[in-house]
């Protein structure tokens, strides 16, 4: 694929296939099509039973008044922001959020061609570029189905509305009499109909109907949310079509890879770029600014490789040799930093949650137990790495990028490049993964910066080297966990020190404790039924950037909790399934902020995403039936379960292992429960489940960053590992509970049960229990049992 | 260096430096993006391609070492086990992000041509070399098997 002047692509290879290539990817920021001067014409490519000739559209001028759709939950939902219709009926859909796997084209799709009754099969997406208008666009925390739910539908509705509208006034009969389905509007006393493509031109001169006018359809009458509609990126992925951002390509364009500092805020003393000049290929070298602190989004610096082709660029760059500062953490070592973390869990932090008097009924407890858990730096490592192309024309700058946040990448490009961000226009591929590490755009600013060095478009391409060593990394922690329990059993207290760089120090330097944010990621959002709690945050500085994963918190703390919750069964000798139950305690609605927590619950309400414990108990009992919980298991052969809410979600894992004697694992089975209020797409919601429990998985097991002199030692996937196929379970079964609650997140709630739901089900087989992600310490392939 | 190259049957001339490998001449020299970059040292299998029908990694392969080979990619790729393959992978939305599907659809065409009815462990051994971060391994088991099963 290349780009055209225009922005949009075209194809340089004939394949035999005869799928659609990707749609265009341009700035329909201009195409509105309702209230102003649009791209729609009369239509008279008619289908199925034809309109009569004497029909006409009456003459009237163009509504222009503004929209009484662009405040409704959730944001703008005026058709013209979302929907076009050409005359021909086809349907091009914005989709302003980032496709990454997670199938937002399809869901987004599927929303709005539901309400609106549109014809599958006319619909094509076309990505949105950065702009405020779609309000928020940053595809991150599970947040694009939950966020637009509603404001999607009235979108659609309305649209079907007008269209509605329009074939009453065609036909001079009452609106109510004239009905839409699948493109086609209907009018049964005169059978007469008209497709959308008719009608649009006209719709687009009609007033946009308030929210109180439009009707939403009901439950029963949807025909795609809920199903298990076939992705629309899929057929062009098997086929090796689609671009994603390491595929965009721009006449006369250059590639260039970058030698980032060694260390956070390192910078070049000398460099010698002769050798590098004299590789076939390469054009010029260029040294990037200094990065300042906060690190933020800004590029790291370092010195870019500019050449002909990608690998003409990583030969310049090997050949180059520069001696650099050291970095204010040049001493960091990720080894000595865990033992402090550790020491930091085992003294008081300072309370985000208090309930009863913990220490109190500790002391009367009839039996106390205490934990320590340790979960490793993480690396997103999107199997794209991140790159980004740029091309300058005088002071405005188009990048093409896979970005999870075009917003923030146009933000930190005009900030960094000192342009009004509106020169900045961003325009979004297809994302190879994004795991959160594509929601930091320093890559973006590099591209803009190199491309206005060289004056020519150019794609920064990050190696995997660049991916491991240079990333924003999902933070170490060490949690102390202590609970107090009665002589039945019954835990009386609990105590949770939690104790991690936060996120908030890549943006404030200096800040050291976790947010209130942060520990609502599962640890003062701990949902048992307990009589005394309190939950503390200890400090921890941020020796490299810290950004978030797939789960955020949630990784570590779900870890701590219900593997102590497991550890506390086992103490009160009751099945680790009913002990969880048991904390899990009468159906309740749960509110964190009546205990002292500052809780945000993912931004959402508590009295419209509260924490239901019935719905915690319930994906529990599921899951646990699903696996035939309390079967006899074979001889090395270990059962557990996990479970947890994250984004408004919930989900309960059951993993059933074998371990050797010597610590050979194999998962056998996988049983997972998820209950995430309405699900549009129940297709993929199972494949995000199967997803994101393995991400989650591959994390616990391997997936170790370890710092050593400041420096990342792990470079490229023979150091650093991740689950391949013979390691993934062959049997993995998940339930999808039916709700009319509204959608909570899938993408990431299915990763934090995943660990330790496998660390009880590796204690089950062996009785050893293992507190420090990864379960497979660097270097070994066994449990260290 | 001037290498002429046959990928998918058609005549190709390339002008890059010696030793360049062939997914950065697919890629940056002759437009085809369809083969992916991952890792860069043969280890993700992303950048899988067919020479003369096996499956390799073109990000380790010399282009100018296939002077005379029958090169294949992702979107050039034919044959009943491609179809198959291919309608496997829609029928159960195994891709999720996409990136490494390339690499996947092209090690696993590969096992059906050598092997129509893979098993478990044929599978494994097969698919080993591609890495998934989205984990679609599940489904990637699951089409190939359709997939032997419908030839």
């Amino acid at each position: 694929m290349f780009l055209n002047s225009d922005g949009s692509f075209r194809e340089t290879h004939a394949t035999s296939s005869s799928q659609p290539t990707q749609s265009p990817i341009t700035n329909l920021s201009r195409r509105h099509f309702l209230g102003g001067s649009g791209t729609m014409v009369i239509g008279m490519t008619l289908f199925g039973a034809c309109a009569p000739a004497k029909d006409s559209f009456p003459e009237i001028e163009a509504n222009n008044g503004p929209s009484p759709l662009t405040d409704v939950e959730g944001g703008d939902a005026t058709p013209s922001l979302f929907i076009t219709i050409e005359n021909d009926g086809n349907i091009k859909l914005i989709c302003h959020r980032s496709e990454m796997g997670q199938q937002t084209w399809t869901a987004m799709a599927q929303i709005v061609a539901d309400e609106m009754e549109a014809d599958w099969d006319k619909i094509e997406i076309v990505q949105a570029v950065g702009d405020k208008k779609y309000g928020s666009q940053n595809t991150d925390g599970s947040t694009s189905v939950r966020n637009n739910f509603h404001r999607l539908r009235i979108t659609g509705a309305a649209m079907r509305s007008m269209l509605e509208s329009a074939a009453a006034q065609l036909w001079q009969v009452d609106k109510a009499e004239c009905k839409a389905k699948l493109g086609v509007v209907y009018h049964s006393k005169s059978k007469k109909s008209a497709h959308f493509g008719e009608l649009a031109a006209f719709a687009s001169k009609l007033a946009v109907p308030a929210e109180d006018e439009i009707t939403l359809k009901t439950r029963e009458e949807w025909r795609y949310i809920g199903q298990a509609t076939k992705s629309l990126t899929v057929p062009k992925i098997v086929r090796g079509q689609g671009t994603y951002g390491m595929d965009v390509q721009l006449p006369d364009m250059l590639y260039a890879v970058i030698a980032h500092p060694p260390q956070v805020k390192s910078f070049i003393k000398s460099v010698d770029t002769e050798a590098t000049l004299a590789v076939q290929g390469v054009k010029q070298t260029f040294q990037l600014p200094k990065a300042s602190t906060p690190v933020g989004f800004k590029p790291l610096g370092g010195i870019a490789v500019i050449a002909t082709d990608t690998w003409a660029a990583i030969q310049g760059r090997k050949a180059l040799e520069i001696s650099w500062t050291d970095g204010p953490n040049a001493g960091f070592s990720s080894e000595v930093f865990a033992k402090e973390l550790r020491a930091t869990a085992r003294k008081s932090g300072t309370v985000k949650r208090k309930k009863g008097d913990v220490n109190a009924a500790l002391a009367k407890a009839d039996k106390t137990l205490n934990a320590e858990y340790y979960a490793a730096f993480l690396s997103q490592s999107p199997m794209e790495p991140p790159c980004a192309t740029a091309r300058w024309d005088g002071d405005k700058v188009e990048c093409w990028t896979c970005t999870q946040n075009p917003q923030a990448a146009q933000k930190t490009v005009a900030n960094v490049c000192k342009v009004p961000e509106e020169n900045v226009t961003i325009h979004v591929t297809w994302l190879g993964g994004g795991f959160g590490r594509k929601s930091k755009p320093d890559y973006v600013a590099e591209a803009a910066l190199i491309a206005r060095e060289i004056g020519k478009p150019v794609k920064v391409v990050w190696t995997r080297e660049d991916d491991l060593q240079h990333g924003y990394f999902h933070s170490v922690s060490a949690q102390f966990l202590e609970a107090g329990l009665d002589e039945n059993g019954q835990c009386t207290s609990w105590l949770h020190r939690t104790v991690f760089p936060t996120i908030t120090s890549t943006f404030v330097p200096l800040v050291a404790r976790g947010s209130d944010m942060e520990v609502g990621l599962g640890a003062t959002d701990m949902p048992f039924a307990i009589a005394n709690v309190q939950v503390e945050v200890g400090k921890a500085k941020a020796p490299i950037r810290i950004g978030w994963l797939r789960s955020v918190c949630n990784v570590f703390q779900a870890f701590a909790v219900q593997s102590f919750s497991a550890e506390l069964a086992h103490a009160a000798g009751i099945d680790q399934k009913d002990y969880l139950l048991k904390l899990f305690g009468d159906a309740r609605h749960f509110d964190p902020n009546k205990e002292g927590a500052k809780y945000s619950n993912y931004g959402a309400s508590l009295e419209k995403h509260p924490i239901d414990t019935a719905r915690l108990s319930h994906v529990t009992k599921v899951a646990a039936k699903m696996a035939n919980w309390g079967r006899k298991l074979p001889e090395g052969h270990g059962i557990g379960i996990a479970t947890h809410r994250s984004f408004l979600t919930y989900v309960s894992t059951v993993i059933e292992v074998k371990v050797s004697a010597e610590g050979d694992l194999e998962i056998i089975g996988v049983w997972s429960a998820i209950d995430a209020g309405t699900v549009v797409n129940t297709g993929h919601t199972i494949s995000q489940v199967e997803g994101g429990t393995l991400y989650g998985l591959s994390n616990a097991l391997y997936g170790e960053i370890t710092v050593k002199d400041g420096i990342v030692e792990q470079a490229n996937f023979p150091d650093w590992r991740v689950m391949r196929m013979s390691e993934a379970p062959k049997n993995f079964e998940v339930k999808i509970i039916k709700s009319d609650a509204p959608p909570g997140g899938v993408g990431e709630p299915p990763t934090p049960p995943a660990a330790p739901a496998l660390a009880n089900a590796i204690f089950a087989a062996t009785g050893v229990r293992l507190r420090s992600l990864p379960l497979i310490p660097k270097g070994q392939d066994q449990l260290p049992l | 260096m001037t290498v002429t190259l046959k990928i998918n049957g058609k005549t190709e001339t390339v002008n890059a430096a010696e030793g360049t490998p062939l997914l950065w001449v697919l890629r940056d020299h002759l437009g085809m993006t369809g083969t992916k970059f991952g890792c860069g040292v043969a280890q993700c299998g992303a950048c899988t391609v067919h020479v003369d029908g096996v499956a390799i990694r073109s990000c380790i392969t010399p282009h100018d070492s296939l002077d005379g080979y029958e090169i294949t990619t992702i979107e050039g790729k034919a044959g009943k086990e491609a179809d198959a393959i291919r309608k496997a992978w829609e029928d159960i939305d195994v891709p999720q992000c996409g990136y490494c599907q390339s690499g996947q659809i092209m090690s696993a065409i590969a096992l059906l041509e050598e092997t129509p009815r893979p098993s478990d462990q044929d599978i494994d051994d097969a698919m080993d070399g591609n890495i998934c971060r989205c984990a679609t391994y599940v489904k990637i088991r699951q089409a190939i098997k359709n997939a032997g099963n419908a030839l």
